[in-house]
Protein backbone atom coordinates (compact mmCIF):
# COMPACT_ATOMS: atom_id res chain seq x y z
CA UNK A 1 0.00 0.00 0.00
CA UNK A 2 1.18 3.48 -0.79
CA UNK A 3 2.33 5.42 2.28
CA UNK A 4 0.69 8.63 1.06
CA UNK A 5 -2.68 6.91 0.72
CA UNK A 6 -2.37 5.48 4.17
CA UNK A 7 -1.69 8.79 5.84
CA UNK A 8 -4.37 10.86 7.53
CA UNK A 9 -4.89 14.20 5.74
CA UNK A 10 -4.17 16.09 8.97
CA UNK A 11 -0.76 14.62 9.54
CA UNK A 12 2.61 16.04 8.65
CA UNK A 13 4.21 13.65 6.12
CA UNK A 14 7.58 14.16 7.80
CA UNK A 15 6.27 12.86 11.12
CA UNK A 16 3.07 12.87 13.15
CA UNK A 17 4.65 14.92 15.94
CA UNK A 18 5.47 17.85 13.65
CA UNK A 19 3.21 20.89 13.11
CA UNK A 20 1.00 20.87 10.04
CA UNK A 21 1.49 23.04 6.99
CA UNK A 22 0.20 26.55 7.69
CA UNK A 23 -3.08 27.21 5.89
CA UNK A 24 -4.45 30.63 4.98
CA UNK A 25 -6.94 31.94 7.53
CA UNK A 26 -5.63 29.55 10.16
CA UNK A 27 -4.00 30.80 13.34
CA UNK A 28 -2.44 27.55 14.46
CA UNK A 29 -0.79 24.59 12.82
CA UNK A 30 -2.91 22.08 14.67
CA UNK A 31 -5.51 19.54 13.75
CA UNK A 32 -8.43 20.86 15.77
CA UNK A 33 -8.56 24.21 14.00
CA UNK A 34 -8.45 22.47 10.62
CA UNK A 35 -11.32 20.18 11.50
CA UNK A 36 -13.44 23.07 12.77
CA UNK A 37 -12.67 25.38 9.86
CA UNK A 38 -13.53 22.63 7.38
CA UNK A 39 -16.98 22.68 8.95
CA UNK A 40 -16.75 19.19 10.35
CA UNK A 41 -18.42 18.29 13.62
CA UNK A 42 -15.55 18.18 16.08
CA UNK A 43 -15.22 15.96 19.12
CA UNK A 44 -12.93 16.78 22.01
CA UNK A 45 -12.46 15.07 25.31
CA UNK A 46 -10.64 15.39 28.57
CA UNK A 47 -7.69 13.37 29.81
CA UNK A 48 -7.78 12.35 33.45
CA UNK A 49 -4.36 13.62 34.61
CA UNK A 50 -2.27 11.01 36.45
CA UNK A 51 -0.83 11.51 39.94
CA UNK A 52 2.43 10.06 38.80
CA UNK A 53 5.68 10.84 37.04
CA UNK A 54 5.37 7.97 34.60
CA UNK A 55 4.86 9.02 30.98
CA UNK A 56 3.22 5.68 30.24
CA UNK A 57 0.33 6.70 32.50
CA UNK A 58 -0.38 9.61 30.19
CA UNK A 59 -0.01 7.56 27.02
CA UNK A 60 -2.25 4.80 28.32
CA UNK A 61 -4.92 7.27 29.27
CA UNK A 62 -4.71 8.95 25.86
CA UNK A 63 -4.74 5.66 23.97
CA UNK A 64 -8.37 4.90 24.74
CA UNK A 65 -9.42 7.99 22.73
CA UNK A 66 -7.41 6.93 19.67
CA UNK A 67 -9.31 7.49 16.46
CA UNK A 68 -12.37 8.98 18.15
CA UNK A 69 -11.50 12.55 19.10
CA UNK A 70 -10.00 15.62 17.46
CA UNK A 71 -8.53 17.12 20.59
CA UNK A 72 -7.67 16.11 24.13
CA UNK A 73 -7.92 18.62 26.96
CA UNK A 74 -4.97 18.55 29.31
CA UNK A 75 -6.50 19.91 32.48
CA UNK A 76 -4.63 22.32 34.73
CA UNK A 77 -5.25 21.02 38.26
CA UNK A 78 -9.00 20.90 37.74
CA UNK A 79 -11.02 21.38 40.87
CA UNK A 80 -7.84 22.78 42.44
CA UNK A 81 -6.62 19.21 42.96
CA UNK A 82 -2.96 18.63 42.32
CA UNK A 83 -2.07 16.38 39.35
CA UNK A 84 0.53 16.23 36.60
CA UNK A 85 0.72 19.69 35.05
CA UNK A 86 -1.00 20.49 31.80
CA UNK A 87 2.30 21.62 30.27
CA UNK A 88 3.84 18.25 31.11
CA UNK A 89 0.93 16.29 29.70
CA UNK A 90 0.98 18.38 26.54
CA UNK A 91 4.71 17.88 26.12
CA UNK A 92 4.19 14.12 26.24
CA UNK A 93 1.15 14.11 23.98
CA UNK A 94 2.63 16.32 21.26
CA UNK A 95 5.63 13.99 21.03
CA UNK A 96 3.26 11.25 19.95
CA UNK A 97 1.36 13.44 17.53
CA UNK A 98 -1.77 13.96 19.59
CA UNK A 99 -3.57 17.30 19.43
CA UNK A 100 -3.77 18.42 23.04
CA UNK A 101 -5.76 21.44 24.16
CA UNK A 102 -3.69 22.94 26.93
CA UNK A 103 -5.79 24.40 29.70
CA UNK A 104 -4.37 27.31 31.62
CA UNK A 105 -6.02 28.22 34.90
CA UNK A 106 -5.30 31.61 36.44
CA UNK A 107 -5.46 30.22 39.95
CA UNK A 108 -1.91 28.98 40.27
CA UNK A 109 0.37 31.17 38.24
CA UNK A 110 0.91 34.86 37.68
CA UNK A 111 1.27 36.62 34.35
CA UNK A 112 5.04 36.11 34.22
CA UNK A 113 4.78 32.33 34.59
CA UNK A 114 1.80 32.03 32.25
CA UNK A 115 3.37 33.92 29.37
CA UNK A 116 6.50 31.82 29.70
CA UNK A 117 4.43 28.64 29.67
CA UNK A 118 2.59 29.77 26.55
CA UNK A 119 5.88 30.16 24.70
CA UNK A 120 7.20 26.86 26.00
CA UNK A 121 4.03 25.02 25.09
CA UNK A 122 3.89 26.51 21.62
CA UNK A 123 7.52 25.51 21.09
CA UNK A 124 6.62 21.94 21.99
CA UNK A 125 3.91 21.91 19.37
CA UNK A 126 0.84 22.77 21.42
CA UNK A 127 -1.59 24.32 18.95
CA UNK A 128 -4.63 24.88 21.17
CA UNK A 129 -4.87 26.74 24.44
CA UNK A 130 -7.98 26.96 26.59
CA UNK A 131 -8.06 29.93 28.94
CA UNK A 132 -9.80 29.39 32.25
CA UNK A 133 -10.18 31.26 35.49
CA UNK A 134 -9.96 28.07 37.52
CA UNK A 135 -11.75 26.84 40.62
CA UNK A 136 -11.02 28.41 43.97
CA UNK A 137 -8.34 26.72 46.09
CA UNK A 138 -10.95 25.88 48.72
CA UNK A 139 -12.43 23.28 46.36
CA UNK A 140 -9.29 21.19 46.15
CA UNK A 141 -7.05 19.00 48.21
CA UNK A 142 -4.76 21.85 49.29
CA UNK A 143 -7.06 24.59 50.56
CA UNK A 144 -4.15 26.32 52.30
CA UNK A 145 -2.58 27.28 48.97
CA UNK A 146 -2.36 30.91 47.95
CA UNK A 147 -4.92 31.72 45.29
CA UNK A 148 -3.12 33.73 42.62
CA UNK A 149 -5.77 34.91 40.13
CA UNK A 150 -3.37 37.50 38.79
CA UNK A 151 -5.14 37.45 35.42
CA UNK A 152 -8.70 36.36 34.77
CA UNK A 153 -9.84 34.21 31.85
CA UNK A 154 -10.62 37.31 29.80
CA UNK A 155 -7.33 39.10 30.31
CA UNK A 156 -5.53 35.79 29.80
CA UNK A 157 -7.22 35.41 26.41
CA UNK A 158 -6.23 38.93 25.50
CA UNK A 159 -2.66 38.43 26.70
CA UNK A 160 -2.16 35.35 24.52
CA UNK A 161 -3.94 36.95 21.57
CA UNK A 162 -1.60 39.94 21.76
CA UNK A 163 1.38 37.60 22.02
CA UNK A 164 0.23 35.76 18.91
CA UNK A 165 -1.08 38.58 16.73
CA UNK A 166 1.15 41.47 17.78
CA UNK A 167 4.18 39.41 18.74
CA UNK A 168 4.49 41.12 22.10
CA UNK A 169 4.44 40.32 25.78
CA UNK A 170 1.93 42.08 28.00
CA UNK A 171 4.71 44.51 28.82
CA UNK A 172 5.17 45.39 25.15
CA UNK A 173 8.51 43.61 24.82
CA UNK A 174 8.85 41.96 21.43
CA UNK A 175 8.85 38.24 20.74
CA UNK A 176 11.11 36.90 18.03
CA UNK A 177 8.71 34.09 17.15
CA UNK A 178 5.13 34.49 18.33
CA UNK A 179 3.20 31.40 19.49
CA UNK A 180 0.81 30.10 16.84
CA UNK A 181 -2.13 28.94 18.88
CA UNK A 182 -5.84 28.45 18.46
CA UNK A 183 -7.46 30.14 21.43
CA UNK A 184 -10.29 28.72 23.42
CA UNK A 185 -12.40 29.68 26.39
CA UNK A 186 -15.06 28.12 28.56
CA UNK A 187 -18.63 29.29 28.92
CA UNK A 188 -21.32 28.20 31.32
CA UNK A 189 -24.80 28.89 29.94
CA UNK A 190 -26.32 27.11 32.93
CA UNK A 191 -25.39 29.51 35.75
CA UNK A 192 -26.79 32.93 36.61
CA UNK A 193 -26.84 35.75 35.53
CA UNK A 194 -28.49 34.08 32.52
CA UNK A 195 -29.12 37.18 30.44
CA UNK A 196 -25.49 38.25 30.84
CA UNK A 197 -24.02 34.90 29.75
CA UNK A 198 -24.36 35.38 25.97
CA UNK A 199 -22.95 38.91 26.29
CA UNK A 200 -20.14 37.49 28.38
CA UNK A 201 -19.40 35.10 25.52
CA UNK A 202 -19.28 38.10 23.20
CA UNK A 203 -16.76 39.69 25.54
CA UNK A 204 -14.62 36.56 25.46
CA UNK A 205 -14.70 36.60 21.66
CA UNK A 206 -13.64 40.24 21.71
CA UNK A 207 -10.78 39.25 24.00
CA UNK A 208 -9.62 36.54 21.59
CA UNK A 209 -11.64 33.34 21.98
CA UNK A 210 -11.92 31.37 18.73
CA UNK A 211 -13.58 28.28 20.15
CA UNK A 212 -15.45 27.70 23.36
CA UNK A 213 -16.29 24.58 25.32
CA UNK A 214 -19.36 24.75 27.51
CA UNK A 215 -20.00 23.36 30.94
CA UNK A 216 -21.87 20.01 31.09
CA UNK A 217 -25.18 20.34 29.27
CA UNK A 218 -28.00 18.35 30.86
CA UNK A 219 -30.72 20.90 30.12
CA UNK A 220 -31.08 21.12 26.36
CA UNK A 221 -33.91 23.72 26.29
CA UNK A 222 -31.77 26.04 28.41
CA UNK A 223 -28.84 25.53 26.07
CA UNK A 224 -31.09 26.14 23.07
CA UNK A 225 -32.16 29.49 24.55
CA UNK A 226 -28.54 30.42 25.10
CA UNK A 227 -27.68 29.52 21.50
CA UNK A 228 -30.64 31.51 20.24
CA UNK A 229 -29.36 34.58 22.10
CA UNK A 230 -25.83 33.93 20.84
CA UNK A 231 -27.11 33.71 17.26
CA UNK A 232 -29.12 36.91 17.70
CA UNK A 233 -25.95 38.66 18.82
CA UNK A 234 -24.15 37.27 15.76
CA UNK A 235 -21.66 35.38 17.91
CA UNK A 236 -21.97 31.97 16.29
CA UNK A 237 -20.27 33.27 13.14
CA UNK A 238 -17.25 34.37 15.13
CA UNK A 239 -16.63 31.39 17.35
CA UNK A 240 -16.85 27.61 17.26
CA UNK A 241 -19.05 26.37 20.09
CA UNK A 242 -18.44 22.89 21.44
CA UNK A 243 -21.18 21.73 23.76
CA UNK A 244 -19.98 19.97 26.90
CA UNK A 245 -21.61 16.59 27.48
CA UNK A 246 -20.87 13.56 29.58
CA UNK A 247 -22.29 10.38 31.04
CA UNK A 248 -23.60 10.35 34.60
CA UNK A 249 -22.62 7.18 36.45
CA UNK A 250 -25.81 6.97 38.54
CA UNK A 251 -28.67 8.99 39.98
CA UNK A 252 -26.74 9.20 43.25
CA UNK A 253 -23.73 10.71 41.51
CA UNK A 254 -25.99 13.13 39.69
CA UNK A 255 -27.54 14.30 42.95
CA UNK A 256 -24.15 14.60 44.54
CA UNK A 257 -22.80 16.67 41.64
CA UNK A 258 -25.86 18.88 41.74
CA UNK A 259 -25.45 19.73 45.40
CA UNK A 260 -21.65 19.80 45.59
CA UNK A 261 -20.27 21.08 42.31
CA UNK A 262 -21.30 24.68 41.75
CA UNK A 263 -22.03 25.60 38.14
CA UNK A 264 -23.36 22.23 37.00
CA UNK A 265 -27.10 22.31 36.46
CA UNK A 266 -28.92 18.96 36.41
CA UNK A 267 -32.71 19.12 36.03
CA UNK A 268 -34.98 16.85 38.07
CA UNK A 269 -36.15 15.06 34.92
CA UNK A 270 -32.63 13.76 34.33
CA UNK A 271 -32.37 12.38 37.85
CA UNK A 272 -35.82 10.79 37.58
CA UNK A 273 -34.83 9.15 34.31
CA UNK A 274 -31.69 7.70 35.89
CA UNK A 275 -33.54 6.53 38.99
CA UNK A 276 -36.12 4.73 36.89
CA UNK A 277 -33.54 2.80 34.92
CA UNK A 278 -32.53 -0.81 35.53
CA UNK A 279 -28.89 -0.21 34.74
CA UNK A 280 -28.16 3.36 35.76
CA UNK A 281 -24.69 3.45 34.27
CA UNK A 282 -25.96 2.33 30.85
CA UNK A 283 -28.83 4.79 31.13
CA UNK A 284 -26.35 7.58 31.91
CA UNK A 285 -24.53 6.77 28.72
CA UNK A 286 -27.79 6.57 26.78
CA UNK A 287 -28.80 9.96 28.19
CA UNK A 288 -25.50 11.45 27.07
CA UNK A 289 -26.03 10.12 23.55
CA UNK A 290 -29.58 11.49 23.50
CA UNK A 291 -28.31 14.92 24.53
CA UNK A 292 -25.65 14.81 21.81
CA UNK A 293 -28.36 13.92 19.28
CA UNK A 294 -30.31 16.99 20.31
CA UNK A 295 -27.51 19.52 20.58
CA UNK A 296 -25.86 18.56 17.30
CA UNK A 297 -28.99 19.76 15.50
CA UNK A 298 -28.86 23.22 17.13
CA UNK A 299 -27.61 25.75 14.65
CA UNK A 300 -24.27 27.20 15.66
CA UNK A 301 -23.01 24.14 17.50
CA UNK A 302 -19.71 23.05 15.93
CA UNK A 303 -18.96 20.04 18.04
CA UNK A 304 -19.14 18.33 21.37
CA UNK A 305 -16.74 18.17 24.27
CA UNK A 306 -17.18 14.78 25.93
CA UNK A 307 -16.17 14.84 29.59
CA UNK A 308 -16.33 11.36 31.05
CA UNK A 309 -14.36 11.67 34.26
CA UNK A 310 -13.35 8.19 35.42
CA UNK A 311 -15.52 6.71 32.67
CA UNK A 312 -13.07 7.55 29.89
CA UNK A 313 -13.56 4.12 28.34
CA UNK A 314 -17.10 5.21 27.39
CA UNK A 315 -15.97 8.12 25.22
CA UNK A 316 -15.36 5.97 22.15
CA UNK A 317 -18.72 4.21 22.56
CA UNK A 318 -20.57 7.48 23.03
CA UNK A 319 -18.96 9.04 19.97
CA UNK A 320 -19.55 5.89 17.93
CA UNK A 321 -23.16 5.30 18.94
CA UNK A 322 -24.17 8.95 18.59
CA UNK A 323 -22.80 8.95 15.05
CA UNK A 324 -21.59 12.55 15.30
CA UNK A 325 -18.54 11.83 13.21
CA UNK A 326 -20.72 10.82 10.23
CA UNK A 327 -18.23 8.22 9.13
CA UNK A 328 -15.22 10.51 9.53
CA UNK A 329 -12.21 9.00 11.29
CA UNK A 330 -10.22 11.45 13.41
CA UNK A 331 -6.47 11.16 13.40
CA UNK A 332 -4.97 8.13 15.04
CA UNK A 333 -1.36 7.29 15.53
CA UNK A 334 -0.55 4.61 13.02
CA UNK A 335 2.73 3.16 11.91
CA UNK A 336 3.72 4.40 8.46
CA UNK A 337 3.46 1.75 5.76
CA UNK A 338 7.20 1.19 5.49
CA UNK A 339 7.61 1.01 9.27
CA UNK A 340 4.73 -1.42 9.48
CA UNK A 341 6.43 -3.63 6.89
CA UNK A 342 9.67 -3.64 8.87
CA UNK A 343 7.80 -4.44 12.08
CA UNK A 344 5.96 -7.28 10.45
CA UNK A 345 9.14 -8.70 8.98
CA UNK A 346 10.91 -8.40 12.31
CA UNK A 347 8.11 -10.18 14.07
CA UNK A 348 8.31 -12.91 11.52
CA UNK A 349 12.04 -13.30 12.07
CA UNK A 350 11.93 -13.08 15.88
CA UNK A 351 8.62 -14.69 16.62
CA UNK A 352 8.53 -17.62 14.27
CA UNK A 353 11.52 -19.74 14.86
CA UNK A 354 12.63 -20.21 11.29
CA UNK A 355 16.06 -20.06 9.81
CA UNK A 356 15.90 -18.97 6.24
CA UNK A 357 18.73 -19.84 3.98
CA UNK A 358 19.57 -17.62 1.04
CA UNK A 359 18.89 -20.55 -1.25
CA UNK A 360 15.34 -20.89 0.07
CA UNK A 361 14.75 -17.17 -0.17
CA UNK A 362 15.81 -17.13 -3.79
CA UNK A 363 13.64 -20.12 -4.48
CA UNK A 364 10.57 -18.62 -2.80
CA UNK A 365 11.09 -15.33 -4.59
CA UNK A 366 10.76 -17.03 -7.98
CA UNK B 1 18.78 -0.45 35.43
CA UNK B 2 18.21 0.77 31.93
CA UNK B 3 16.96 -2.59 30.76
CA UNK B 4 14.12 -2.68 33.26
CA UNK B 5 11.16 -2.49 30.94
CA UNK B 6 8.58 0.17 31.71
CA UNK B 7 5.53 -1.89 32.40
CA UNK B 8 2.39 -0.70 30.65
CA UNK B 9 -0.10 0.21 33.33
CA UNK B 10 -3.67 -0.90 32.73
CA UNK B 11 -6.09 1.91 32.24
CA UNK B 12 -7.69 2.97 35.46
CA UNK B 13 -4.91 1.57 37.62
CA UNK B 14 -3.53 3.93 40.21
CA UNK B 15 -6.66 6.05 40.26
CA UNK B 16 -7.74 6.48 43.86
CA UNK B 17 -11.26 5.34 44.66
CA UNK B 18 -13.81 7.74 43.28
CA UNK B 19 -15.19 10.40 45.60
CA UNK B 20 -18.37 8.43 45.90
CA UNK B 21 -21.40 9.51 47.81
CA UNK B 22 -20.98 12.54 49.94
CA UNK B 23 -17.34 13.61 50.21
CA UNK B 24 -15.11 15.82 48.17
CA UNK B 25 -11.35 15.72 48.18
CA UNK B 26 -11.45 19.03 50.06
CA UNK B 27 -13.80 17.63 52.69
CA UNK B 28 -11.51 14.64 53.18
CA UNK B 29 -8.52 16.93 53.67
CA UNK B 30 -10.42 19.05 56.15
CA UNK B 31 -11.56 15.97 58.06
CA UNK B 32 -8.01 14.72 58.41
CA UNK B 33 -6.69 18.06 59.63
CA UNK B 34 -5.46 18.11 63.22
CA UNK B 35 -8.22 18.86 65.69
CA UNK B 36 -8.15 21.79 68.09
CA UNK B 37 -10.62 23.84 70.08
CA UNK B 38 -10.11 27.01 68.09
CA UNK B 39 -11.77 26.61 64.72
CA UNK B 40 -11.96 29.78 62.68
CA UNK B 41 -15.06 30.09 60.54
CA UNK B 42 -14.80 28.04 57.41
CA UNK B 43 -14.51 30.98 55.02
CA UNK B 44 -11.71 32.50 53.01
CA UNK B 45 -9.34 34.95 54.71
CA UNK B 46 -10.58 37.66 52.39
CA UNK B 47 -14.10 37.18 53.67
CA UNK B 48 -12.95 37.35 57.29
CA UNK B 49 -11.67 40.87 56.80
CA UNK B 50 -15.09 41.94 55.66
CA UNK B 51 -18.19 43.24 57.38
CA UNK B 52 -21.66 42.41 56.16
CA UNK B 53 -22.44 43.33 52.60
CA UNK B 54 -25.74 45.15 53.12
CA UNK B 55 -24.24 48.58 52.36
CA UNK B 56 -22.54 47.20 49.27
CA UNK B 57 -25.84 45.78 48.03
CA UNK B 58 -27.55 49.13 48.74
CA UNK B 59 -24.95 50.81 46.53
CA UNK B 60 -25.66 48.39 43.70
CA UNK B 61 -29.40 49.01 44.01
CA UNK B 62 -28.75 52.75 43.80
CA UNK B 63 -26.15 52.51 41.09
CA UNK B 64 -27.83 55.16 38.96
CA UNK B 65 -27.77 57.71 41.78
CA UNK B 66 -24.17 56.89 42.60
CA UNK B 67 -23.23 57.18 38.94
CA UNK B 68 -24.62 60.73 38.97
CA UNK B 69 -22.87 61.54 42.25
CA UNK B 70 -19.57 60.23 40.97
CA UNK B 71 -19.88 62.23 37.75
CA UNK B 72 -20.28 65.43 39.84
CA UNK B 73 -17.36 64.40 42.05
CA UNK B 74 -15.16 63.79 39.03
CA UNK B 75 -16.12 67.21 37.62
CA UNK B 76 -15.26 68.89 40.91
CA UNK B 77 -11.94 67.10 41.13
CA UNK B 78 -11.13 68.08 37.56
CA UNK B 79 -12.08 71.69 38.27
CA UNK B 80 -9.71 71.59 41.24
CA UNK B 81 -6.88 70.29 39.06
CA UNK B 82 -4.96 73.61 39.22
CA UNK B 83 -5.17 73.46 43.01
CA UNK B 84 -3.95 69.84 43.15
CA UNK B 85 -1.18 70.78 40.80
CA UNK B 86 -0.23 73.82 42.86
CA UNK B 87 -0.04 71.82 46.08
CA UNK B 88 1.48 68.88 44.24
CA UNK B 89 -0.34 65.60 43.53
CA UNK B 90 2.21 63.74 45.59
CA UNK B 91 1.54 65.85 48.67
CA UNK B 92 -2.24 65.80 48.32
CA UNK B 93 -2.39 62.05 47.81
CA UNK B 94 -2.27 61.06 51.48
CA UNK B 95 -5.32 63.05 52.65
CA UNK B 96 -7.33 62.26 49.50
CA UNK B 97 -6.53 58.59 49.86
CA UNK B 98 -7.53 58.73 53.52
CA UNK B 99 -10.99 60.00 52.56
CA UNK B 100 -11.34 57.84 49.45
CA UNK B 101 -10.42 54.66 51.27
CA UNK B 102 -13.01 55.25 54.01
CA UNK B 103 -15.82 56.47 51.76
CA UNK B 104 -15.42 53.74 49.17
CA UNK B 105 -14.65 51.18 51.84
CA UNK B 106 -17.96 51.94 53.52
CA UNK B 107 -20.01 52.16 50.33
CA UNK B 108 -18.50 49.37 48.21
CA UNK B 109 -16.14 47.37 50.46
CA UNK B 110 -13.37 48.92 48.39
CA UNK B 111 -10.07 47.01 48.35
CA UNK B 112 -7.97 49.96 47.18
CA UNK B 113 -6.75 48.35 44.00
CA UNK B 114 -6.01 51.90 42.87
CA UNK B 115 -7.66 51.48 39.45
CA UNK B 116 -11.33 51.83 40.17
CA UNK B 117 -13.73 50.39 37.59
CA UNK B 118 -16.95 50.71 39.61
CA UNK B 119 -18.55 52.65 36.75
CA UNK B 120 -18.00 49.65 34.47
CA UNK B 121 -19.23 47.09 36.96
CA UNK B 122 -22.60 48.41 38.04
CA UNK B 123 -21.13 49.87 41.25
CA UNK B 124 -20.30 46.37 42.50
CA UNK B 125 -16.60 46.23 43.39
CA UNK B 126 -15.06 43.28 41.49
CA UNK B 127 -12.19 43.05 43.97
CA UNK B 128 -14.70 41.54 46.42
CA UNK B 129 -14.94 38.51 44.16
CA UNK B 130 -12.79 35.79 45.78
CA UNK B 131 -11.18 35.30 42.37
CA UNK B 132 -11.01 39.06 41.81
CA UNK B 133 -12.53 38.69 38.37
CA UNK B 134 -12.80 42.00 36.58
CA UNK B 135 -14.46 40.84 33.38
CA UNK B 136 -17.52 38.88 34.34
CA UNK B 137 -18.70 35.99 36.47
CA UNK B 138 -16.93 32.64 36.62
CA UNK B 139 -18.79 29.46 35.73
CA UNK B 140 -19.35 28.48 39.34
CA UNK B 141 -22.17 30.84 40.26
CA UNK B 142 -24.73 28.90 42.28
CA UNK B 143 -28.30 28.50 41.09
CA UNK B 144 -29.46 31.01 43.72
CA UNK B 145 -26.99 33.59 42.42
CA UNK B 146 -24.52 33.16 45.26
CA UNK B 147 -20.78 32.77 45.12
CA UNK B 148 -19.12 29.39 44.61
CA UNK B 149 -16.39 30.14 47.16
CA UNK B 150 -18.54 31.96 49.76
CA UNK B 151 -21.88 30.16 49.60
CA UNK B 152 -23.70 32.84 51.63
CA UNK B 153 -22.45 35.83 49.63
CA UNK B 154 -24.32 37.04 46.56
CA UNK B 155 -22.09 36.79 43.47
CA UNK B 156 -20.39 40.12 42.88
CA UNK B 157 -20.96 39.79 39.15
CA UNK B 158 -24.63 38.85 39.37
CA UNK B 159 -25.02 42.10 41.32
CA UNK B 160 -22.77 43.96 38.87
CA UNK B 161 -25.01 42.95 35.99
CA UNK B 162 -28.13 44.08 37.89
CA UNK B 163 -26.49 47.36 38.84
CA UNK B 164 -25.25 48.07 35.35
CA UNK B 165 -28.79 47.71 33.99
CA UNK B 166 -29.87 50.69 36.13
CA UNK B 167 -27.07 52.94 34.97
CA UNK B 168 -27.06 55.41 32.10
CA UNK B 169 -23.66 54.24 30.91
CA UNK B 170 -24.16 50.69 32.14
CA UNK B 171 -22.95 49.19 28.87
CA UNK B 172 -19.42 49.96 30.00
CA UNK B 173 -19.68 46.48 31.51
CA UNK B 174 -19.05 45.15 27.99
CA UNK B 175 -15.52 46.54 27.87
CA UNK B 176 -12.70 44.06 28.33
CA UNK B 177 -10.69 45.20 31.34
CA UNK B 178 -6.92 44.96 31.59
CA UNK B 179 -5.38 42.86 34.32
CA UNK B 180 -4.91 44.62 37.64
CA UNK B 181 -1.70 46.58 37.91
CA UNK B 182 -0.57 45.45 41.34
CA UNK B 183 1.89 48.33 41.56
CA UNK B 184 -1.04 50.74 41.89
CA UNK B 185 -2.41 49.15 45.05
CA UNK B 186 -3.22 51.54 47.90
CA UNK B 187 -3.11 54.61 45.70
CA UNK B 188 -5.87 57.09 44.98
CA UNK B 189 -7.90 56.23 41.90
CA UNK B 190 -9.71 59.57 42.09
CA UNK B 191 -6.50 61.55 41.72
CA UNK B 192 -5.20 59.33 38.94
CA UNK B 193 -8.42 59.70 36.94
CA UNK B 194 -8.35 63.46 37.52
CA UNK B 195 -4.75 63.82 36.40
CA UNK B 196 -5.41 61.70 33.33
CA UNK B 197 -8.55 63.65 32.43
CA UNK B 198 -6.65 66.91 32.84
CA UNK B 199 -3.85 65.65 30.60
CA UNK B 200 -6.37 64.54 27.98
CA UNK B 201 -8.12 67.91 28.16
CA UNK B 202 -4.79 69.70 27.76
CA UNK B 203 -3.85 67.58 24.78
CA UNK B 204 -7.22 68.11 23.13
CA UNK B 205 -6.79 71.87 23.62
CA UNK B 206 -3.29 71.96 22.14
CA UNK B 207 -4.31 69.82 19.17
CA UNK B 208 -7.28 72.13 18.41
CA UNK B 209 -4.98 75.12 18.86
CA UNK B 210 -2.55 73.61 16.40
CA UNK B 211 -5.47 72.83 14.10
CA UNK B 212 -6.75 76.42 14.36
CA UNK B 213 -3.26 77.84 13.76
CA UNK B 214 -2.84 75.61 10.73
Amino acid sequence: MNAAQHRHPDENPAGAHLPLEPLPGHFSRGRLERVLRRGEFAVTTELNPPDSADPEDVYNRAKIFDGWVDGINAVDASGANCHMSSVGICALLTRMGYAPIMQIACRDRNRIAIQGDVLGAAAMGVANILCLTGDGVQAGDQPGAKPVFDLDSMSLLETIRVMRDNGKFLSGRKLTTPPQVFLGAAVNPFAPPFDFRPIHLGKKIAAGAQFVQTQYCFDVPMFRDFMQRARDLGLTDKVFILCGVGPLASARTAKWIRSNVPGIHIPDAVIRRLEGAQDQKAEGKRLCIDIIDEVKEISGVSGVHVMAYRQEEYVAEIVDESGVLRGRRPWKREARADDALVAERLEHILGEDVTEKQVDMVRSAH
Amino acid sequence: MADTPIKPVPIGAGIPPAATGTTTQAAAVRKNAPKSDYKPADVSPQRRMQRSWSVRLWSVRHSRLLEWVYARLAETFLALHPLWKAIGYGRVEAPVKFVEKRVKGFMFDCRMCGQCILSSTGMSCPMNCPKQLRNGPCGGVRANGNCEVEPDMPCVWVKAWEGSRNMVKGDAILNVQNPVDQSLRETSAWLRVTAQAAAAREQAKTSTDVGAAA
